[in-house]
């Protein structure tokens, strides 16, 4: 009797505890949000989100930085998603473990401990300067690609491992290749798992601004990007420019770009987990 | 016992994962169409025997072997992967179904060799669930999906996915390890029926289960053969004193 009361008191105390600890990584998130929306959503308007800067950037839009984020968000998808899924179906189903490989599971962890600033500085050289691409979206996109192909390899492989080991013998036993196995039997049901790592890893590749800064982002460019080879202006980076580098500028407005960007993110990460949700529905074992 | 063909011939196989052996020196051959029922304790190489036969221990990384292994006359290295496998097909212990309908469970065999067209592929399906006895339970629900269906049904799905790839030997590795009597019954009726088109190797822990469906028998302790016989004849008058204790149940 007295031993399972102290159990309960014991557990209860627990429960507040971890209850405090779950609301301090909570809470911080909350309040940024409530700040930026309580000071920025009132400068929010049709013509803040469809017109071009003018005046120094202190009136009008940011349309165009919007379309140069969102045309990197496509850029870093189209590279690093094939890139990063193959990686993982490689290293999980057709290599088999030895110092090559892995040196190259090491490598993808280490890769994602690096500052972005770093992958800022290799984009510059590496396409900017070597592979003269210029300060261009193909630059731009091409270095968030890389920033975010860690990240991408990582979740795909954990969600590729996942799945149970019996449905690749089950195809196994009745003939399949190796390639019809991955393909009807295992890819299927890591799919949400992967979708899940990439958007992430491109939310995180849409906020990010050093690997920008060299290779892609303008200063001020009103106008729309006619190829891949043009620069383009970028929410992260016009919110550094615009707190930093502009004079006298409206804390609303600033506020405003912020929250367009998190809506952005949050956008994105909306999208992910409808795309779960409707994949989670075929998982039944 | 009736003379006849060998389908499968062992000579010399030897198995090891890493450095434990688990198969010492097996010759055995196993004839066309028969039932040959494996027998023996835990640990004592009957499903590294069934999964050597189709090169599936292969995907265990720790895994190599040593002898040969001839089916129909031809050495088994000879053979790829996806053909070897076609031919010798496999019912795992528990039931092993892919977490989709019952129709794509039996077609997913048909659509890997590259059997393409809805009404081929339906009739395979058709034609497969009836050899397994489960055509009249699941003609009406072949969208539902497979893993609804109760563990007796589930493998005879895994016979049928198996069958409809139509292989020449089904291996059964304990198939009927989580079922109750009457599912047993009608998975040991299908295999009965199944006989005239399919040479059949049953590993199984129930030693009544062998007497009473297969036709020869063999004993395997710690990795060898210790005796192969009329099934009969093994369980009535076995040679070796580690059968007789086996089979009446002294150990094991």
């Amino acid at each position: 009797m007295n031993i399972s009361k102290a159990a309960g008191i014991r557990q209860k105390v627990a429960f507040v505890i971890l209850g405090c600890i779950a609301l301090v990584v909570v809470l911080p998130i909350i309040l940024t949000i409530i700040y930026i929306v309580k000071n920025g959503a009132g400068a929010i308007s049709w013509e803040f989100i469809t017109e071009a800067p003018r005046k120094g950037m202190k009136e009008g839009g940011i349309f165009p930085a919007i379309i140069g984020t969102i045309l990197l968000i496509i850029g870093t998808m189209l590279f690093s998603l094939p890139l990063g899924i193959l990686s993982a179906i490689y290293l999980v189903e057709y290599a088999r473990e030895n110092f090559f490989t892995r040196l190259i599971k090491l490598s993808v962890v280490n890769l994602s401990g690096i500052p972005s600033i770093i992958y800022g500085l290799f984009g510059f050289t590496m396409f900017v300067l070597f592979l003269r691409l210029g300060t261009s979206i193909l630059s731009g996109s091409l270095t968030l690609a890389i920033m975010s192909l860690p990240v991408i390899i990582t979740a795909s492989k954990e969600a590729l491992e996942s799945v149970p080991r019996s449905f690749r013998e089950i195809s196994f036993s009745l003939g399949a290749t190796k390639w019809q196995t991955v393909r009807y039997c295992v890819l299927p049901y890591s799919l949400p798992g992967i979708l899940t790592g990439t958007v992430l890893s491109l939310s995180r590749a849409a906020g990010e601004t050093a690997p920008i800064l060299f290779t892609v982002a303008a200063f001020y460019l009103p106008r729309l990007p006619h190829s891949v080879f043009d620069q383009v202006m970028a929410l992260p980076y016009h919110l550094y420019v615009i707190s930093t580098q502009v004079p006298n500028m409206p804390a609303k407005l600033k506020l405003a770009t912020a929250l367009v960007l998190i809506a952005l993110v949050f956008l994105m990460n909306l999208v992910s987990i409808v795309l779960r949700a409707h994949f989670r529905k075929r998982k039944q074992w | 016992m009736v003379a006849n063909e060998a389908i499968i011939k062992t000579v010399n196989l030897n198995c090891y994962y890493g450095s434990y052996q688990a198969m010492k020196d097996m010759n055995i051959e196993i004839y066309r169409n028969e039932i040959l029922g494996i027998i023996g304790p835990a640990n004592s190489g009957k499903t590294t025997f069934l999964r050597a036969l189709n090169r599936l221990n292969r995907l265990n990384v720790s895994y190599s072997q040593k002898g040969s292994i001839f089916f129909e006359n031809q050495n088994i290295e000879n053979i790829s992967d996806s053909v070897l496998r076609k031919r010798i097909g496999i019912i795992f212990a528990l039931p092993q179904v892919l977490p989709v309908s019952i129709y794509d469970n039996v077609a997913y065999g048909p659509k890997v060799h590259g059997i393409t067209g809805k009404s081929k592929v339906s009739q395979i399906v058709e034609s497969a669930l009836q050899s397994a006895y489960l055509w009249d339970e699941v003609k009406d629900r072949l969208d539902m999906p497979a893993l609804r269906l109760s563990g007796g049904q589930q493998q005879r799905l895994c016979i049928a996915r198996t069958l409809a790839v139509e292989p020449e030997i089904i291996l059964y590795d304990e198939p009927c390890s989580g079922l109750d009597p009457i599912s047993t019954a009608k998975i040991e009726d299908a295999m009965q029926q199944l006989k005239e088109k399919y040479t059949q190797i049953l590993v199984t822990n129930n030693t009544k289960q062998a007497a009473r469906v297969s036709e020869r028998c063999g004993f395997f302790l710690m990795g060898e053969l210790i005796e192969i016989s009329d099934t009969n004849a093994l369980f009535t008058y076995p040679k070796d004193k580690r059968t007789d204790d086996y089979v009446t149940g002294r150990f094991g």
